[in-house]
C-alpha cells in the first residue's frame, strides 16, 4: 500500500473509535508534556546559571598579573623569564593585551582598602574601580536599586548590600537574609560618602606631605586626600564575587579610581616612570572558547594569566547529568504512555479481527496490515507529541509565572527558568513517534500474522 | 479431522461450478484453499500454473488481490466505510493510482446497479444491496475467477435470485469463471453448468448440468482473453483445515 493510503486509512480507523484513541493519545501527550517540562526546566536552569556566571566573568575573563608580583611566586614556571626580568604590567602592556585577537577590553584592576566616612563615622572597606562597560556586562548591576554611574569619571559610588547595612547600623541576624534592599536604598540613595585615601605623587611634592617612601630605584610621596562620592546605586548581588575575600563593597567608576592615583598596598612598584603600572589587568574575551588562546598569548608576553574555564566545563557537566536525570523522569511517563498504545492497538486487533480478515481475503498482504497498524501508532505518536509539546509549553509558562511571583515576593529580580528550544520541540515529537512505533511493533506484527480464515469466522 | 480429504478436481476457464454439500462437508474449506486463504497440509492447488501450496504469504496475498475475487454469505463489507470506499479498498492494496480509483469504483458499482448508493455505509443498505456492493468489490481488480461462499445464504429468495442473475451475467458476458459454494440444490441446478457434491471432505459426485442456461468452457462473449484452458486444478491428498 502507498504511504498516502496507509496514512489515510490509519486516520480513518483512529476516528472510528475516537474516544479510546483520544484517551491513548492523551496518555502520550502527558508523557511528552512531562518530558518537555522536565527538559525545559533543566535547559532553563542551565541558561539562567550560564547567564549569571557569564556576566560574573567566570567564563570570559582572563586575569593577567605581572610575574614581578610576589603573590604569584607559587605559579612561577620554569619556562619564561625570572620574576625580576619579567616585563612590567603597565599601560603599554595593557594596550598590547587589548590588541590580542578576541579581546573585547582590557582594564586595570584598581582596588584598595580605605576609610569611607558616612555620617561622620569611618568604615574600613575595600573599594574597587568598575569599568563603565560593566553596566551591561555584569548582571549584578541589572537588578540594582538606583542607577549605574552617570559617566566613567563621575564622583559617584555604588554600594554592596552588606556595606549599606553596615552604614545604617543594621546587623542582619545570622543565617537569615531578610533585609529588603529597597528599604536600604531609601535612606542612602543621593547621600554622600567621603573617601579618604592616600595619593601617590611624584617627588618632589609641595603640599600636604605626610610621609615618604624610598625604595632602591625610585621614590614617591604619599599625600592624604579626601573625595566626596554620591551614592547612586545599591546592589544586592555581589558584582565582585570572583574576587573571594578581596572583594570590594564600594564601587566607583574605573576612570575616577585611576585618576586618584591611590597607593595600592598590593602593588610592588619599583618603577620610576610616570606611566602607571598595575597589579593586575582584567581581560574580557569575546567568546569563552577563546579564553585558552588569549591566556597563552598573555603568557607569551611574559605575564601570568589565570582563568576559570575549567569551572565552566564542570558546570556544564553537572547540567548534562541534571538534564539526563530529568529526561529519565520524563521518559518514564512516556514509557507508561507507550504501554497504553500497546493496549489500545491490541484491543483494536481483537475488535477489528473480522475487518483484518476481510482485508486479507480481498488481497491485503501481511505488510499492508502491519503497515496499517504501524501507521495508526505513528499517527497517535505524532498527534500525542504535538499536543504534548504544547501542553508541556503551557505547563512551563505556568511554572515560570508562578516562580516569578515567588521571586518577586522575595524581592529577587524575575528570571526565565524555562526554555523550550526548537530542537526540543522537534525532538520531543520525533521521540514520541519513535516510542509509538516501537509500541506498535508487537500489535502490528500480531495483526499481520492473523489467519484470515479464522478471522472471518469470528463474529 | 480432515476437512478436505483426497479431492481431485479440474475447473476450466469460464465454467460456472456449484459446490454442494451439507454443513461440514468441506466445501467451504475447499473454497478457502482455492481462494489462497488457507494452505493444504499436502497436495497441490494449481491455478493458472501457480501451485498455491508453494507460494509465499506475500505471493498468496498478490494472488488473492489479482486472480480471485470473493463474495461471502455475510457480505463482509467494512462497516466504517462507504460503499465507494469499500469498493476502492482492493485498489488501494493493488496501488492503483488515486485519481483513477474513484472512477473505476463508480463504474463497478454502476454495473451492479448501485450508482445511487455510493456514499452510504453498508448498514444503511438492504442485504441484497450489500451483496451487490460486495460483488462490485470482488470484481474491481479484474480477477480471473469469482469465488462465492453461499452468496444468497442471508438473502430472501427474490433478492437471492437477483444476485444469482448478476453472477450469471458475469459468467456469460465476461467469461468469468465462477465457483460457488451452496447447500441449495435448486439454486445450483438453475444456474451452474457443473455441480460438485462433497460429503465428509470427499468428492462424491461431479455432474454436468444440461438444464442450466449456459455452460461454457469457450464463452460466447469474452471481452477479456482467457489465457489457459485449465483455470483451476485442485488435488488434495490430505487437506486439513485447522
Amino acid at each position: 500500500m502507498k504511504v498516502y493510503d496507509l496514512a489515510d486509512l490509519a486516520v480513518r480507523n483512529l476516528r472510528e473509535s475516537i474516544f479510546r484513541n483520544s484517551l491513548t493519545t492523551i496518555g502520550i501527550s502527558v508523557g511528552v508534556a512531562s518530558l518537555v517540562a522536565m527538559l525545559s526546566l533543566g535547559i532553563g536552569l542551565q541558561q539562567l546559571a550560564s547567564r549569571r556566571l557569564q556576566k560574573s566573568g567566570l567564563f570570559d575573563t582572563v586575569v593577567a598579573t605581572s610575574r614581578r608580583d610576589l603573590r604569584n611566586f607559587r605559579e612561577q614556571r620554569e619556562d619564561g623569564p625570572a620574576p625580576a626580568e619579567s616585563p612590567l604590567l603597565d599601560e603599554a602592556a595593557r594596550k598590547k593585551i587589548a590588541q590580542i585577537p578576541g579581546v573585547v577590553e582590557a582594564y586595570p584592576d584598581i582596588r584598595f582598602v580605605t576609610d569611607v566616612r558616612f555620617d561622620g563615622k569611618p568604615h574600613l572597606t575595600m573599594v574597587a574601580g568598575v569599568p563603565f562597560s560593566a553596566k551591561n556586562n555584569n548582571d549584578a548591576f541589572d537588578g540594582m536599586q538606583g542607577s549605574f554611574f552617570s559617566s566613567d569619571a563621575a564622583s559617584e559610588a555604588i554600594l554592596q548590600k552588606s556595606f549599606a547595612e553596615e552604614l545604617l547600623g543594621i546587623i542582619p541576624k545570622a543565617g537569615t537574609d531578610t533585609t529588603n534592599i529597597a528599604d536600604l536604598a531609601k535612606p542612602l540613595l543621593g547621600k554622600d560618602v567621603t573617601l579618604r585615601y592616600a595619593e601617590r605623587t611624584a617627588p618632589p611634592s609641595s603640599s600636604g606631605v605626610s610621609g615618604s617612601v624610598v625604595s632602591d630605584s625610585a621614590a614617591y610621596s604619599v599625600v592624604s586626600r579626601e573625595r566626596v562620592l554620591k551614592i547612586v546605586g545599591l546592589t544586592d548581588l555581589d558584582p565582585d564575587s570572583l574576587r573571594g575575600t578581596a572583594r570590594a563593597r564600594v564601587f566607583m567608576p574605573l576612570k575616577l579610581a585611576q585618576d586618584l592615583h591611590v597607593v595600592q598596598s598590593n602593588l610592588r612598584d619599583s618603577s620610576a616612570s610616570d606611566m602607571p603600572s598595575y597589579s593586575s589587568i582584567s581581560v574580557r574575551v569575546q567568546n569563552p572558547n577563546q579564553v585558552p588562546a588569549v591566556e597563552d598569548a598573555i603568557k607569551k608576553m611574559g605575564f601570568s594569566a589565570f582563568s576559570i574555564v575549567d569551572a565552566a566545563r564542570s558546570m556544564r557537566q553537572f547540567f548534562a547529568v541534571l538534564d539526563g536525570f530529568l529526561a529519565i523522569f520524563g521518559s518514564l511517563a512516556l514509557a507508561v504512555a507507550s504501554i497504553g498504545i500497546v493496549n489500545t492497538l491490541v484491543m483494536a486487533i481483537l475488535e477489528r479481527r473480522r475487518e483484518i480478515g476481510i482485508m486479507k481475503a480481498i488481497g491485503a498482504s501481511d505488510a499492508d496490515v502491519r503497515g496499517l497498524f504501524f501507521a495508526e501508532a505513528g499517527v497517535m505518536g505524532l498527534v500525542g507529541g504535538a499536543v504534548g509539546v504544547t501542553l508541556g509549553w503551557v505547563i512551563g509558562r505556568i511554572i515560570n509565572f508562578g516562580m516569578n511571583i515567588y521571586l518577586q515576593s522575595l524581592h529577587f529580580p524575575s528570571a526565565e527558568i524555562w526554555s523550550v528550544p526548537v530542537w526540543l520541540v522537534l525532538g520531543a515529537i520525533a521521540f514520541s513517534i519513535v516510542v509509538s512505533l516501537v509500541s506498535g511493533l508487537y500489535p502490528a506484527s500480531r495483526a499481520a500474522r492473523l489467519d484470515p480464515v479464522q478471522a472471518l469466522r469470528y463474529e | 479431522m480432515r476437512a478436505v480429504d483426497g479431492i481431485s478436481i479440474d475447473i476450466r476457464a469460464g465454467e460456472f461450478v456449484a459446490m454442494l454439500g451439507a454443513s461440514g462437508s468441506g466445501k467451504s474449506s475447499l473454497l478457502n484453499l482455492i481462494a489462497g486463504l488457507d494452505r493444504p497440509t499436502s497436495g497441490v492447488v494449481t491455478v493458472h500454473g501457480n501451485n498455491l501450496a508453494a507460494l509465499s504469504r506475500e505471493q498468496l496475498a498478490k494472488y488473492r488481490l489479482h486472480t480471485v475475487g470473493m463474495v461471502f454469505q455475510s457480505f463482509n463489507l467494512i462497516p466504517s466505510m462507504t460503499l465507494l470506499e469499500n469498493v476502492e479498498l482492493p485498489m488501494r492494496f493493488a496501488e492503483v493510482d488515486r485519481r483513477e480509483r474513484s472512477a473505476l469504483a463508480r463504474q463497478s458499482l454502476d454495473r451492479v446497479g448501485l450508482s445511487g448508493r455510493l456514499s452510504h455505509r453498508p448498514m444503511e443498505l438492504s442485504g441484497g444491496e450489500q451483496q451487490r456492493a460486495s460483488l462490485a468489490r470482488a470484481l474491481i481488480n479484474k480477477p480471473k475467477m469469482l469465488l462465492a461462499d453461499e452468496p444468497t445464504g442471508n438473502l430472501d429468495s427474490r433478492t437471492g435470485t437477483e444476485i444469482m442473475q448478476l453472477i450469471q451475467s458475469f459468467n456469460q458476458s465476461m467469461g468469468m469463471t465462477v465457483l460457488m459454494v451452496t447447500h441449495e440444490q435448486a439454486l445450483a441446478e438453475r444456474y451452474a453448468g457443473r455441480m460438485v457434491h462433497l460429503a465428509d471432505g470427499r468428492l462424491v459426485d461431479d455432474v454436468r448440468n444440461v438444464a442450466a442456461p449456459m455452460t461454457s468452457s469457450a464463452p460466447l462473449v469474452s471481452p477479456e482473453p482467457v489465457d489457459a484452458p485449465a483455470t483451476a486444478h485442485a488435488t488434495e491428498r490430505r487437506g486439513e483445515t485447522r
